[in-house]
């Protein structure tokens, strides 16, 4: 054949070819933007960090607001009938140092002695002091061991991040613990952001051991509390190799860190124990007020952002007005009053109900939270590709870090690598920062099945790494590019359906306003600029339009559209609609309180119980609920015993299910 | 001066085309990109350069000195003037057709796998290995283990509208 034909037609078909494939890189792209904005944007409900320049404008004061409903919930539940202190409190800050006190040690030793194993139970069966038998059994009984046992050839690191991800995290953390026991010099832990109990709330740890463990659930939490707060932060090789889980910033200081003790920083999301009575924050907000005005637009040290919150603040210059409306319901009678005993009261210098921030801004910072700053630093840094070093407000807690200041640690303590971890990536690992930095992501699949590998790292002689990847599949038969694509874009187009949903009266209202003519139909960019502003999810929603939602034939959008593939799975209570939704978009958060608030694990609430709870989110919400519209919402639901209220099933009603799915299980 | 001749609204709508694309690879949040990451950015805009193509496009929209970084203002007024004059035409089907069968000297109606991978990555502007070994994955019959090209453009073609 003719030469240049060939080469025509080589050239032709390349030509396509590479235009698909850049197709279906920019859905595999978009889709992964997808995954990352709602999973931060969930972070980010509970770490909300705003920057503050000082008057002194010498340091930047981290500010932080736990997600408004839960911090809400948490600082207006109390127990009922008085007998007990409030139960939130007695699970998350236990009155009591255990770890210090000798009496409650041995009552934990004798307890454990005294733990009956139910008959039914068929999983390993650990013995102390442990030994390889026992580890092996536990590995049996999980999955199989890749690279050997930990050993002093053959030493072990793992980055953080041992729970939250997946339905078996207590299994892995006690295999973890097991060969910590057995092996404690070859195997190390680093802490990670989520081996924080109240990241647990929200991400799915707490309700897992709860569930797993009915009689003894809350102890475990309490104790893996204490445990969590002791892992190390971080870890250096042989003088030359950091690993940390999520990275640095620029006030990242190893010998300040190396002081620090490291168990007061129980979570990133509230400031440790501090002296300061509530008289004391009041006078200081309003002095903040004062102060922090003088300063220039640059005063949050805030690089403007793209990305927006998941929070309607105000953007940098005004952030000083936002602390001002920190108003004196700081002092609000909400708050808990200390404990009996203690001598500080309880760590509650984060916000009231509302979203607004409280901003303390002492001329010096005490120590506490210069310690607290370097952990959260440590613990949820990313690295960027430009200079510098900047507030993270994508995750909303530790900062972006630039190569610069990457270079600058690792030549102040004579290092030569970072290896990190905190984000996904789609090969398992990857490099930055001139090969200075290595991110290094173990659970493949992560967002989604053929989502990602993962990988994990070998430092061999003269510590060269080397990359080790696999990916677990379910399927026998290798799935094409374009079929890995294709699945995991639908399950995350199918989880931005989800919240569209759920803020469907919303959006409705802002829809309907540009919509005059009640035609149903609005602009691209209208449609665009109203999603955007409501879902405050920085992603490519133009070129993710087609697949949301339905065009007319004029090229408007058909805005309703975007909710015909998703409905409520079962008839709800008497509920109004746009409750409905909002019970939606609550309702793991609900799931999580009223788990908390059953006592015996038996899935039941008390009437009251359930009451209290509908009144106070009733009332964070600004809606007019009454006591009869409570009796009766109560009634409605199915009882199973006299006066108690089975909330999975009140809460399975608001669970969303897409249309296709049931169609398809019909169908079989 | 072209770009007068266009009503406002339809230059915008292109505008925030490119502006949404480009996005998607911003990850720092700066209005930059990879310039890596340019072709798949062209191409996912309906664009089908070869790559000789894409590398003069390139070298109009890279700095002064290479950065590594392609600036969303530089970008715009090019892709903008890509889009409009709809430069890099789609293939239509039958042209692509056409082109393996041209390669299907035997006009069996199927290529085997050595052959196309001799053309693909010894002739025109070659495949990498990678990408040869990507496109074999989607294009071999597994029980005969060849490739009918005709449903493998059928196939990809329904992939690429969807």
């Amino acid at each position: 054949m003719c030469t240049y034909i060939a080469m025509k037609a080589a050239i032709l078909i390349q030509r396509w070819y590479r235009r698909y494939i850049a197709r279906l890189e920019m859905r595999r792209r978009y889709t992964w933007n997808i995954f990352q904005s709602i999973e931060y944007a969930g972070e980010q409900d509970q770490l909300q960090v705003k920057p503050h320049i000082t008057a002194q404008g010498s340091w930047i004061l981290f500010c932080i607001s736990l997600s408004s409903f839960f911090s809400f919930m948490l600082d207006n539940f109390s127990q009922l009938n008085g007998k007990e202190p409030d139960l939130m409190s007695r699970l998350l800050d236990p009155a009591v140092d255990t770890a210090v006190d000798p009496v409650v040690e041995d009552q934990r030793q004798c307890r454990y002695e005294h733990i009956l194993v139910p008959e039914s139970y068929s999983g390993p069966h650990l013995s102390f002091p442990l030994s390889v038998t026992d580890t092996n059994a536990l590995l049996g009984a999980f999955k199989e061991q890749q690279n050997g046992l930990p050993s002093a050839e053959n030493p072990y690191i793992f980055n953080g991040d041992f729970v939250d991800r997946g339905k078996k995290s207590i299994e892995i953390i006690i295999i973890l613990f097991a060969f910590l026991l057995l092996y404690p010099d070859h195997m190390h832990l680093n802490r990670g952001n989520h081996e924080d109990h109240i990241m647990n709330l929200r991400y799915g740890f707490t309700k897992e051991v709860m569930q797993k463990y009915k009689t003894h659930g809350r102890e475990i939490l309490q104790l893996l509390q204490d445990v969590f707060s002791l892992l190390p932060i971080a870890t250096i090789i042989d003088n030359k190799v950091l690993v940390v889980h999520g990275g640095l910033s620029d006030h990242t200081d190893l010998d300040f860190l190396n002081t620090v003790k490291r168990h007061k920083v129980k979570s990133a999301l509230r400031l440790p124990k501090c002296s300061v009575d509530r008289k004391d924050v009041r006078t200081s907000s309003t002095r903040q007020r004062g102060g922090a005005r003088l300063h220039s637009p640059h005063s949050t040290g805030h690089v403007p952002h793209r990305r927006k919150g998941h929070h309607t603040r105000p953007s940098s210059s005004s952030s000083s007005s936002s602390s001002s409306s920190s108003t004196p319901s700081v002092c609000s009678p909400h708050h808990r009053p200390p404990s009996p005993g203690t001598p500080c009261p309880t760590s509650m210098l984060q916000v009231p109900f509302l979203d607004s921030i409280l901003s303390l801004a002492p001329p010096q910072p005490p120590r506490d939270e210069l310690e607290w700053k370097q952990v959260v630093d440590v613990l949820w840094s990313d690295p960027k590709t430009q200079n510098g070093c900047s507030p993270n407000s994508f995750r909303g807690g530790g900062c972006y870090f630039g190569p610069d200041v990457t270079e600058q640690l690792l030549r102040k303590h004579g290092l030569c690598l970072l290896i990190r971890s905190h984000e996904c990536k789609q090969d398992g690992y990857e490099l930055c920062h001139n090969g200075q930095v290595i991110t290094i992501f173990s659970a493949s699949n992560y967002y989604e099945e053929g989502s990602n590998r993962g990988a994990y790292v070998k430092l061999g002689p003269e510590l060269v790494p080397h990359f080790f990847q696999y990916q677990v599949s379910r399927c026998t038969r290798k799935l094409t590019l374009q079929q890995r694509v294709s699945v995991a874009e639908s399950s995350a187009l199918k989880a931005l359906q989800e919240k569209l949903f759920a803020h469907r009266s919303e959006l409705m209202t802002a829809f309907q306003q540009h919509d005059v003519n009640n035609t149903g139909k609005i602009s691209t960019a209208e449609w665009t600029q109203v999603v955007d502003s409501v879902l405050r999810l920085d992603l490519p929603w133009r070129t993710l339009r087609p697949r949301l939602v339905q065009l007319a034939p004029d090229g408007d959008v058909e805005y309703e559209s975007c909710f015909d593939s998703i409905s409520l799975g079962q008839p709800i209570p008497k509920v109004a609609p746009n409750l409905a939704e909002t019970l939606c978009r609550y309702r793991t958060d609900l799931e999580i309180i009223f788990n908390i608030i059953d006592k015996d694990h038996s899935g039941q609430i008390s009437i009251e119980e359930f009451r209290q709870t509908w009144k106070l989110f009733s009332s964070h919400l600004n809606m007019d609920v009454d006591d009869k519209a409570i009796d009766d919402m109560a009634r409605s639901i199915d009882f199973n015993k006299d006066g108690s209220i089975d909330f999975n099933e009140f809460l399975e009603a608001f669970r969303v299910v897409h249309k296709l799915d049931i169609k398809e299980q019909q169908h079989g | 001066a072209f770009l007068l001749s266009f009503p406002e609204a339809f230059v915008s709508e292109v505008h925030k085309r490119i502006s949404n694309a480009f996005d998607v690879f911003d990850h720092e949040f700066n209005h930059t990109v990879d310039v890596r990451e340019i072709g798949t950015i062209i191409r996912s805009l309906g664009s089908f350069p070869t790559e000789a193509e894409l590398h003069d496009i390139i070298a109009e929209v890279e700095e002064e000195e290479p950065t590594g970084y392609i600036r969303f203002e530089k970008f715009l007024p090019t892709m903008t003037k890509v889009l409009m004059e709809h430069k890099f035409r789609p293939i239509p089907d039958n042209l692509l057709l056409q082109a393996f069968e041209v390669l299907d000297q035997q006009k069996r109606g199927y290529l085997e796998p050595e052959e196309l991978s001799k053309y693909l990555m010894q002739e025109g502007e070659t495949f990498t290995q990678e990408e040869m070994e990507e496109m074999l994955s989607a294009a071999l019959d597994p029980d005969k283990n060849v490739i009918f090209y005709k449903d493998f453009v059928g196939m990809m073609t329904i992939d690429d509208t969807q």
